[in-house]
């Protein structure tokens, strides 16, 4: 998810911006076990796509055109559907993420208890701007829509945690603490 | 005060658990269901006027009615636990502190509707949420409470709001992006993978076992007249207390800012309420003694939604705020129908240039116009859930964004 005008769901196709992707996108045979059990799971195979996706962008680091190949081949449906299925769903990155994926939450609640102040020093402190990368690949910095911990304003999901109540300080030492 | 249904366990350690679930009377509702002819259970919902706590309000028992009759093939039941609504964060606590309320829900519920399988539509972004679950369901398989004519299968979603709509859901479940279809045909006659599908909110679910232990008069009687029974409310924004808090559907919105949830915080001085997700029409200050069922809303003209409650105290830019709405929806359209996938980019820019002291004098009447036209023209209800807040912000407060725009 980034900031912006108009849904990201219908960006179009890009080229893998001149990075390498991981040498084999390949499952291996216990993982393709899993993906026959999840496959089984639904009336319809299909059903486990999601579910397969999470699998390939955990295993590959992310959802590259190769990556929506093999998953296809995998449910024999076009590349062409897997690539409208990953780019609907702001979870799934196309592009090499960082190590860790910063998503500091904007929406209302978290506006309305500083959101932009967060953000703000997450930019300064990284030196990127939302929807970047840092150079080292360590982090990458996100606005996102709410992630209903409201309760807890303004918050961020580090990579699966959610980190709740932050101010300046406590998401400094938080970054700080992102190996 | 009245009598925690739903939270009652969350206080207690490891309230999760199995063990915790059992010792405080939970999967003794199963005994009773089995005991009742489906229909019957569904007759005891319908009188219990528990009505859909997802969103839409929709009485509960009549939805499971609409089960064709004489159905042979699958009927499948889906949880919607995709929770996004701007403001809400319930179902994040039922799903890691009482994820067996919700099992025992669905397993009555399943029966009631004749339905073998279950699938649980967890957002995405809810991981320790969707472990916790899973955890759950494991103990239940290996208790026996599963796997006996009933299973279930847990769902990681991947992140898009519009899969909270139920047939955008149910598109995503089946390995589509999460387009949501045109009713009818309802989900009821033709839902997930083209079965009769059954809907329902994780927070609707988990009050049947209730329901089924002490009797639909009891639950009818916690609430209004057209509405039974507690909910939990999502309190956040500038409040003292932010949280939630379970009471009777028949609390005031003022009882439930003030006695519940502590006061107003910022400057201490009430200007405006979202009353049910930033979907609902935004209340003024001066329309707060309005109880916090389905009816209770619809009379001012707003709705309970998802019962997520954003308090803002004077020193709270309406302008800015509808900058922040507008740039989620304009976000989240899914790109399907025109009016909404336009609408919102086109709203979300005006919005943001009258913020920031650059509109055009025509600009807010214009929101209003496109507003109102497109409402009631979209496949699902999303930019229905967009113009509630574009109209209620503007003409509410209409004064406020007139200040910023410049003269001449
Ligand atoms: C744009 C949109 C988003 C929605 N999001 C949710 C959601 O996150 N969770 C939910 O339970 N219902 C959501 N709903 C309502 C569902 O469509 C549906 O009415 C509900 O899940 C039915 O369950 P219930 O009858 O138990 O409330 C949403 C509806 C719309 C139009
Ligand atoms: S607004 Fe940030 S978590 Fe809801």
């Amino acid at each position: 998810m980034t900031t912006g005008p108009g849904p990201t769901h219908r960006t179009p196709p890009t080229a893998q911006a001149g990075r390498a992707a991981p040498a084999t996108i390949i499952f291996s045979p216990e993982q393709l076990a899993e993906v026959r059990r999840l496959q089984s799971l639904y009336p319809d195979k299909r059903g486990a796509l999601l579910p397969v996706l999470h699998m390939a962008q955990d295993t590959f680091g992310h959802v590259s055109l190769e990556a929506e190949t093999y998953v296809a081949s995998l449910f024999a449906l076009s590349p062409a559907h897997v690539h409208e299925v990953v780019t609907f769903y702001t979870l799934f990155f196309q592009q090499p993420k960082g190590r860790h994926v910063v998503a500091v939450c904007h929406n209302l609640s978290c506006h309305l208890a500083g959101a932009q102040r967060i953000i703000a020093h997450c930019k300064e402190t990284l030196g990127i701007d939302v929807g970047e990368t840092t150079a080292d690949g360590r982090i990458t910095l996100q606005a996102v829509e709410c992630l209903c911990a409201c309760e807890h304003a303004p918050m961020a999901q580090v990579d699966d945690r959610y980190e709740l109540d932050l101010t300046p300080d406590k998401v400094g030492r938080l970054l700080a603490g992102l190996a | 005060m009245t009598e925690k249904i739903l939270t009652r366990n969350f206080g207690r350690a490891d309230s999760h658990t199995l063990a915790v679930y059992r010792e405080t009377g939970g999967y003794k509702a199963l005994d009773k269901a089995a005991a009742m002819q489906p229909a019957a259970i569904v007759e005891e919902v319908k009188k219990s006027n528990l009505r859909g706590l997802g969103g839409a309000g929709f009485p509960t028992g009549m939805k499971w009615s609409f089960i064709p009759r004489g159905h042979t093939g699958p009927v499948y039941l889906v949880v919607n636990a995709d929770e996004g609504e701007p403001g809400t964060f319930k179902d994040r606590y039922l799903l890691e502190r009482d994820p067996h309320a919700l099992i025992e829900g669905m397993i009555i519920t399943a029966r009631a509707i004749r339905s073998a399988l279950g699938f649980v539509y967890i957002r995405g972004e809810y991981v320790e949420p969707w472990r916790r679950f899973s955890t759950a369901v494991r103990e239940a398989y290996e208790a026996g409470y599963l796997g006996r004519g009933f299973d279930i299968v847990v769902h990681r979603g991947a992140g898009a709001y519009i899969c909270g709509e139920e047939t955008g859901l149910i598109s995503s479940l089946e390995g589509l992006k999460g387009w949501p279809k045109l009713k009818p045909p309802f989900p009821a006659i033709k839902g997930a993978f083209g079965a009769p599908t059954i809907v329902n909110n994780v927070e609707t679910l988990a009050h049947v076992p209730h329901i089924v232990n002490r009797g639909a008069e009891w639950f009818a009687s916690l609430g209004t007249k057209t509405q039974g029974g507690t909910r939990i409310y999502s309190v956040s924004g500038r409040v003292k207390r932010p949280g939630i808090y379970e009471t009777s559907v028949g609390i005031t919105l003022r009882q439930l800012i003030y006695d519940e949830a502590g006061g107003v915080a910022g400057n201490g001085r009430l200007k405006a309420v979202v009353p049910g997700g930033s979907s609902a029409a935004l209340l003024s200050a001066d329309e707060i003694d309005v109880t916090m069922d389905v009816d209770g809303l619809k009379n001012v003209d707003s709705m309970i939604g998802s019962a997520g409650v954003i308090v803002f105290d004077e020193t709270v830019s309406i302008p800015d705020a509808l900058v922040v709405v507008a740039r989620f929806y304009a976000h989240e359209s899914c790109g399907q129908c025109t009016p909404c996938r336009e609408s919102t980019g086109w709203i979300y820019k005006m919005a943001r240039r009258i913020a920031e002291g650059h509109g055009r004098k025509e600009d807010l009447d214009t929101i209003l116009d496109v507003a109102k036209r497109g409402a009631g023209t979209t496949i699902c209800a999303f930019y229905d859930g967009a113009v509630g807040p574009y109209i209620s912000y503007i003409e509410k407060f209409r004064g406020e964004f007139e200040a910023l725009i410049p003269r001449a």
